[in-house]
């Protein structure tokens, strides 16, 4: 079992993610995480699915996403160097005494400061998914209110 | 029938006619596409959302419409006629209800790879997301059973639309296509340009082998000591008979075809050993289990052939044809995977393949083994055996019919006890085992094949499923045979308790069932019953003398079971023999 990046280049029609993730779902393969938005090409959608599997079934997943007809190229992108990002939004408790210690935090891992409340601020920290989990595990002990992820999106380094 | 044959104007008249552009309606659009892919006949039941289409269609008489009573009736005479022509089969259903006993239709002929273009209506656009008045989101339902799917909300996209949907349900692996036509869309004019190309980018079947492969496949042919066909649906598909017939006579390496295989080649030819799976034949299944060399050519290695997969096939090399590289290494990993259409492949290897040099004692073999066990039962004298109903069958109609099925008992007899020779000829649910599905297919087939005759084997369970069809057949006096074999019980699910359930009988009995001949005279078809072999004769031969439809129920014996069984779990080797062993 391993984690794969997968990217799928679509056509941006309607029911289009309806047809990725079902297929998902109907096969039996897992989605960690699933983004989706325009691509360098009118038209056309990126998706980035981060799945695990072994390599038989990362193939099945491959050969059936190439059945759909709005699906025009999938790669397994964790297969060559990449750059995987997302990116967390933390609403955290900080009372006003709290919040230097925060910052301290958010300044070590290049985050931001997006908002400020009463009690509360949140935090906005883009990186690869282990950084983020970390980021997370370091504000729980002053009380997480919300969080929320955008999963991970990715392209291969390089020229390819 | 035939004489409204004769008005359908030739082709070529019929496309200069619409291929003018012209501002139209949608439903128009929808018949002229229709006429410009070739349809001849198109099976459907009107209703709300189709009203405009319906309308369009009064008076017109380009293709045929037949009006089934039942909307799963209509897609499955559409799949029966696409199975034995090869065309594509064309169905139309109106919104929510009508849309959506399609469903299993649609299935059927998704597992079988059956090229259909399936039109629903729908509510108007504006009412889409509304729960409006006979609405279902057909689209989102089928997407796991069409090959793909299309809801119009532009008119002026139908042409180019209706064209990539015969295009992709009859190219590549074959499918299911569906077309949803909310009524506004059916109802609005546009400009009519007929569509002549095909754009996907995200379509594009092998159809070419890779020649690496090929090399391979024939180094292993060569090499081979025990070289074995598996013989599948693509086959047919494809269209590959001639192909097969060489590639077959000129390796003389034996060969055994699937359910959906059955008439890819020849069964009386020496060559061929049989039925491979659960139900198939001693000598098919010894074959694949001691086969070094095992080519699959367009089947899928389904559970039912396969039985347990960790020992299937054990000693084989395995090379696998097949047009969709997703089956390739599914379910049995694969030695030599050559991507293509099996047609094109075959006429690849036969430029260069040879006789199988080292396999004289494999065949000397698999003679024996095939001799050793055929299909066998216990005819009897006081009472009417199934098996023996289908060799009569084969028998009075010289092997040359067109042979519907339904699912269970029956379909595996025909299966054994009914060889056949030509493609197309089999027509059965394999993948889905839809029950209902022989009668109605066989009025498709008949429609497609006026020439041939057109039998339907079906028990009395699958037949009370699309009985109704039978006004069809009545009205048009489609000339199809229907054999009931009636044995009062589900019969497989009887057969599974029995054995696998400790006889504990749950819920089979079909006591209760209609008088046959009362029935299918109801319908003003011409009705027979028989108990016995000579009764069965009579009524049988005068069946196929009755210039129209005909129901013939046999009685037959209650307790039959069909041998050889390879039980769930067991590998294709672990067969229970019959009775007759």
């Amino acid at each position: 079992m391993r984690r794969h990046t997968i990217s799928i280049l679509v056509n941006d029609q309607p029911g289009v993610l309806q047809r990725v993730a079902g297929l998902f779902g109907r096969r039996g393969f897992n989605i960690e995480s699933i983004t989706v938005g325009a691509s360098e090409e009118p038209g056309l959608s990126r998706m980035v699915i981060v799945t695990t599997g072994d390599s038989r079934t990362l193939e099945q997943i491959q050969k059936q996403l190439y059945k759909l007809i709005d699906v025009i190229k999938v790669v397994d992108i964790s297969a060559t160097p990449m750059v995987a990002r997302e990116l967390g939004l933390i609403k955290v408790d900080a009372e006003p005494s709290k919040r230097p210690e925060i910052l301290g935090i958010v300044d070590t891992f290049r985050a931001a400061v997006v908002d400020i409340g009463a009690s509360t601020m949140i935090v906005q920290v883009v990186g690869d998914t282990e950084k983020i989990d970390a980021m997370v595990e370091l504000l729980k002990p002053y009380g997480i209110r919300e969080l929320t992820r955008t999963g991970v999106t990715a392209m291969t380094r390089g020229n390819r | 029938m035939s004489a409204q044959t004769a008005t359908l104007k030739s082709k070529q008249e019929l496309i200069e006619k619409w291929s003018q552009p012209e501002v139209i309606t949608g439903s128009e659009m929808l018949l002229r596409s229709l006429v410009l892919e070739g349809v001849e006949c198109v099976f459907g039941y009107p209703g709300g959302a189709v009203l405009y289409i319906y309308d369009a269609m009064y008076g017109f008489s380009d293709f045929h419409h037949v009006l089934t009573r039942h909307e799963q009736g209509a897609i499955h005479a559409a799949d029966g006629y696409a199975r034995s022509t090869g065309k594509v089969g064309v169905v139309i259903a109106t919104s929510g209800p009508g849309a959506t006993n399609l469903v299993t239709g649609i299935a059927t002929a998704y597992m079988d790879s059956v090229p259909l273009v399936i039109i629903t209506g729908n509510v108007a656009t504006s009412l889409i997301g509304t729960d409006a008045f006979q609405e279902a989101d057909i689209v989102g339902i089928t997407l796991p059973i069409t090959k793909h799917s299309y809801q119009v909300r532009n008119v002026e996209d139908l042409p180019r639309i209706i064209h990539e949907a015969f295009h992709i349900a009859n190219t590549g692996r074959k499918g299911p296509v569906l077309i949803d036509i909310p009524k506004d869309v059916s109802a609005q004019k546009g400009l009519f340009k007929p569509c002549k190309e095909v754009n996907l980018r995200g379509y594009n079947p092998t159809i070419h082998p890779n020649m690496k492969q090929v090399d391979k496949m024939l180094r292993a042919i060569e090499e081979a000591e025990r070289p074995l066909l598996l013989v599948g649906g693509g086959a047919i598909h494809s269209g590959a008979f001639e192909e097969l017939y060489e590639f077959v006579t000129k390796t003389e390496i034996p060969i055994t075809t699937t359910l959906l295989g059955i008439g890819a080649f020849p069964s009386g030819h020496e060559l061929h050993i049989g039925l491979p799976g659960m139900h198939g034949n001693w000598g098919a299944n010894m074959a694949i289990q001691n086969a070094d060399l095992l080519i699959n050519i367009g089947a899928r290695f389904d559970d039912r052939v396969t039985g347990r997969l960790d020992r299937f096939a054990p000693k084989a090399k395995i090379v696998h044809i097949d047009i969709d590289p997703a089956e390739i290494g599914k379910n049995v990993p694969t030695d030599v995977p050559i991507v293509g259409d099996v047609k094109t492949v075959l006429q690849t290897v036969n430029r260069s393949v040879k006789r199988a040099a080292k396999a004289d004692a494999w065949r000397a073999q698999l003679r024996e083994w095939k001799a050793q066990r055929p299909f066998t039962y216990n005819d009897s004298d006081t009472e009417l055996k199934p098996q023996w109903v289908v060799q009569m069958i084969h028998e009075t109609t010289k092997g040359d019919a067109i042979v519907t099925t339904d699912v269970g008992q029956h379909q595996m007899w025909v299966a054994q006890f009914y060889p056949f020779n030509k493609p197309r000829s089999m027509i059965t649910s394999g993948g889905l085992g839809t029950m209902g599905f022989g009668f109605p297919s066989a009025i498709g087939a008949q429609i497609g094949n006026p020439g041939r005759t057109v039998v339907s084997i079906n028990g009395d369970g699958g037949m009370q499923m699309c009985a109704q069809e039978l006004a069809v057949c009545a009205i048009h006096n489609i000339p199809v045979k229907v054999a009931i074999l009636n044995n009062q019980v589900l019969g497989m699910v009887r057969q599974w308790q029995e054995i696998i359930y400790d006889n504990r009988y749950s819920h089979i009995d079909l006591a209760g069932s209609p008088d046959f001949v009362k029935l299918a005279e109801a319908y003003g078809v011409k009705g027979f019953r028989a108990s016995n072999k000579e009764e069965a004769r009579k009524a049988w031969e005068a069946a196929l003398a009755h210039p129209g439809p005909a129901v013939v129920e046999f009685v037959v014996s209650k307790y039959e079971n069909v041998y050889p069984m390879v039980t769930p779990g067991s590998a294709i080797d672990e067969m229970i023999l019959g009775d007759g062993e």
